[in-house]
């Protein structure tokens, strides 16, 4: 009896030991929530969320004291995979937080464009090109339509344009047949 | 010459409705009214525009230029005017708009200046660009870019070229006429194949549907005498014609999923594309037009040599539709895509424009639930599990779709050809694949904007280091100098200066005053120019400059309206 006690007790210490170990040794960098939660953000960095980021209001849902239901470009499907990954409840977006949207991306009226750098400083993804008193223009590609270009542009000359499907990024739709009346 | 043959798994005897277009030799399609050339006709990067509006044009000139190494170029069809270069309605189920190049021909269908290609003293690199320029491409339905498939692997050199003119889907006969009329051009296609992927042997497979194919073709490689190439009747079974069910056919070699069959020494084109080889190298032209089929609810199915841009419904009149048509459909009856109007153009793509009718093709019944019969993994050529990759992509879990194979599913239709609950399996597999790419595309962008935007936080961190080293930098200077100046103060004997100085340096006050005190300095000595006490020579300099001044500012204004007339 003593010896079974014994065994399993030096059994408990050599795991122990070895799980402290390992939980040292194989350290993950930085928080995996986190990252797993930023992962399914969309990475607008738009601020819509009321956190200066994506990361920050993904460490603020890690950290428990954020909703899962503010941030408008991810949706409704964010907030389902959210609700999956974190075990919460599904909840509608949050209305004060925005509405979902159609991807856009800015577009800069070039004739009107004075030159000012504004936008350029606003970009958090380095989308605008351009120089002091010259013509800025946005790269579509890299643009995420976070708008944060809009208002500090002094003479309004850039808007958004609803990205328009194509034939490459066109889906199938979900086979869904017509119900037919019995005759 | 009994060649021994394998077999795939699965497959099935659909009727194949070939008997109706073969019996009429290929004709040309006239020249449309107007040719509408969608840019976009290949697998990889759209090309870009190379003509604008009221261009001129000759057959055969180039009008999309690749993009990229992973695109195909475009070609005008017949000679004429570019009226546009605009959105057309595209041949795709999705009915939306590409840029096209419209022309309008000029009924002369002159062909640019063109000569054969000299590749047997041009590198394999040279080669494929010239193949890419010429606008080759896979004639079979997949339209991959050719030239990336021309290279011998990895080995340096394949062990069999497959020359796929099995063609095994119903109503298609565009692949069998082309081998009957023009198989010399398709032997020496498969042999400039052969040299450029150092193939050992090559076989060309057909199925045993089309003994006549099968007797041109062998005549063909006999008159030629081209060395290594076999012809090879395989069994009739749909999809013969998968590239590797084909090959499984004749070598006997599966190729696991998620792997290519070049990994295994082996590559498979089409009949149609070796002729598009044989003519874009050894003549010298460009592929601006394919045989297509035109079969299903017509009065007289048949061939036609058709130009691209060409609308389908002129090619359809030439067979006369029957009125109760009410559907067209690019490609066959198992893998085609409906188009969404008569009026779209042929493409590279289009091997086949099946009319269709509520009779021919009578609307499917109602879907019924999923029995777990395995009737339909039965008949996957792929040897997939279709149920369970329609379960999952029903339910939308496309990770376990994928787990199960998805993306080596070849959409033959098999399944659903076979399922007793006649559940639209494809239209499923085509629906997962689409969003899981959509998804990845999604993600993709995401990950841009996380790494820009990290990139850009870094470098305002950095900026913002190297501002505030900078500065100190600057000031930690001035300090300096100011130390030195008092030290120099001292030097001059005032021995009580040197604790003075000393604040100084340190004072802000003071570093204020001595700022000011440059400033003053400067200012006095940019002194405003003297213009009260001056000169008798100065004066009448200026007047003379002033003179000249207004005799500019008369010849300005006189010249203006001068301009604008
Ligand atoms: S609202 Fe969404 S996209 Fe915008 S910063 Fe917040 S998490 Fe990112
Ligand atoms: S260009 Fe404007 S809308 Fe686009 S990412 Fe930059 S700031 Fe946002
Ligand atoms: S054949 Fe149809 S019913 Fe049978 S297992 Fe497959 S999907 Fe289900
Ligand atoms: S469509 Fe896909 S799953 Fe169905 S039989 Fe063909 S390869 Fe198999």
């Amino acid at each position: 009896m003593i010896e079974a006690v014994f065994v399993m007790a030096l059994g408990a210490v050599v795991l122990g030991a070895a799980l402290g170990y390992a939980s040292i040794k194989f350290k993950v960098e930085g928080d995996p929530l986190v990252e797993k939660i930023d992962a399914i953000l969309p990475q607008t960095q738009c601020g819509q969320c009321g956190y200066p980021g994506c990361k920050p209001y993904a460490q603020a849902i890690a950290a428990g004291s954020a909703e899962i239901n503010c941030c408008p470009p991810g949706g409704e499907e964010g907030i389902r995979k959210l609700a999956d990954l974190l075990g919460r409840e599904f909840k509608e977006l949050s209305a004060e937080h925005g509405v979902e949207k159609a991807k856009s991306v800015a577009f800069i009226d070039e004739n009107l464009c004075i030159g000012c750098t504004l936008c350029i400083q606003a970009c958090p993804v380095d989308a605008i090109v351009g120089a002091a008193k010259q013509m800025h223009t946005i790269v579509a590609t890299q643009c995420t339509g976070c708008e944060l270009c809009l208002p500090p542009c002094p003479v309004d000359c850039i808007f958004m344009v609803p990205v328009a499907e194509t034939v490459e990024t066109w889906k199938w739709t979900y086979p869904i047949f017509e119900v037919k009346r019995a005759a | 010459m009994l060649k021994k043959l394998f077999t795939f798994n699965g497959g099935v005897k659909p009727d194949y409705h070939k008997g109706e277009s073969n019996h009429l030799p290929i004709a040309e399609a006239p020249l449309p009214a107007e040719l509408v050339i969608p840019l976009h006709q290949s697998i990889g990067g759209v090309p870009h525009p190379l003509v604008h509006a009221g261009d001129a044009v000759k057959k055969g000139q180039l009008i999309g230029g690749p993009d990229g190494n992973v695109s195909s170029a475009v070609h005008a069809s017949t000679s004429g005017l570019v009226k546009a270069v605009e959105m057309r309605l595209m041949p795709h189920t999705s009915g939306l708009s590409a840029p096209c190049v419209v022309i309008d021909p000029d009924g002369r269908d002159e062909w640019i200046e063109h000569a054969p290609v000299p590749w047997r003293s041009m590198s394999p690199g040279e080669i494929r660009d010239a193949l890419r320029d010429a606008g080759v491409v896979g004639l079979g339905g997949a339209v991959f870019p050719s030239h990336l498939k021309v290279n011998p692997g990895k080995a340096g050199h394949l062990d069999t070229l497959v020359i796929n003119g099995a063609e095994c889907e119903p109503f298609i006969t565009c692949d069998d006429m082309q081998m009957r009329e023009r198989p010399e051009g398709i032997v020496k296609g498969a042999a400039i194949l052969r040299d450029l992927t150092q193939a050992k042997q090559v076989l060309i497979g057909i199925e045993d549907n089309k003994p006549e194919a099968v007797a041109a073709m062998q005549a063909a490689v006999e008159r030629l005498k081209t060395e290594r190439i076999e012809v090879v009747a395989v069994p009739t079974r749909y999809p013969a014609g998968g590239a590797k069910q084909l090959i499984r056919v004749l070598t006997g070699i599966e190729v696991p999923h998620g792997k290519r069959s070049t990994d295994y020494g082996l590559q498979c084109f089409n009949t149609g594309t070796a002729y598009a080889v044989w003519e874009a190298l050894e003549l010298g032209r460009p592929l601006i037009s394919r045989i297509v089929t035109v079969a299903g609810n017509v009065a007289t199915a048949r061939n036609f040599e058709v130009r691209f841009g060409t609308p389908m419904q002129d090619v359809i009149a030439l067979c006369q539709p029957r009125p109760d048509s009410d559907r067209v459909i690019m490609g066959g009856p198992m893998m085609g895509y409906r188009m969404p109007a008569a009026t779209v153009p042929v493409v590279k793509a289009t091997n086949c424009i099946l009319v269709g009718s509520k009779a021919l093709f009578p609307p499917p019944p109602p879907e019924m639930p999923c029995i777990r019969c395995g009737e339909c993994a039965k008949a996957c050529p792929v040897d997939l599990q279709p149920f369970e990759m329609y379960w999952f992509s029903k339910a939308k879990i496309f990770g376990k779709a994928q787990e199960y194979s998805l993306f080596d599913c070849i959409e033959c239709g098999c399944c659903a050809y076979v399922c007793p609950s006649r559940i639209p399996l494809v239209d499923y597999y085509r629906y997962a694949k689409s969003e899981i790419w959509a998804r990845e595309n999604e993600k993709t962008a995401a990950d841009t904007a996380r790494s820009r935007y990290e990139f850009r936080l870094a470098r305002e961190e950095r900026e913002k280091t190297e501002k505030a080293a900078r500065l100190a930098a600057k000031a930690a200077e001035t300090k300096a100098k100011l130390a030195a100046q008092a030290a120099a103060n001292s030097d001059s004997g005032n021995s009580e200066k040197v604790g003075a100085g000393e604040t100084a340096a340190a004072n802000p006050q003071a570093l204020i005053a001595a700022a000011l005190a440059r400033a003053q300095e400067q200012k006095a000595a940019a002194h405003p120019e003297n213009t009260e006490q001056l000169s008798p020579e100065t004066q009448t300099e200026i007047v003379e400059i002033e003179a000249r001044r207004a005799k500019l500012r008369e010849f300005a204004k006189a010249a203006q309206p001068h301009e604008d007339q």
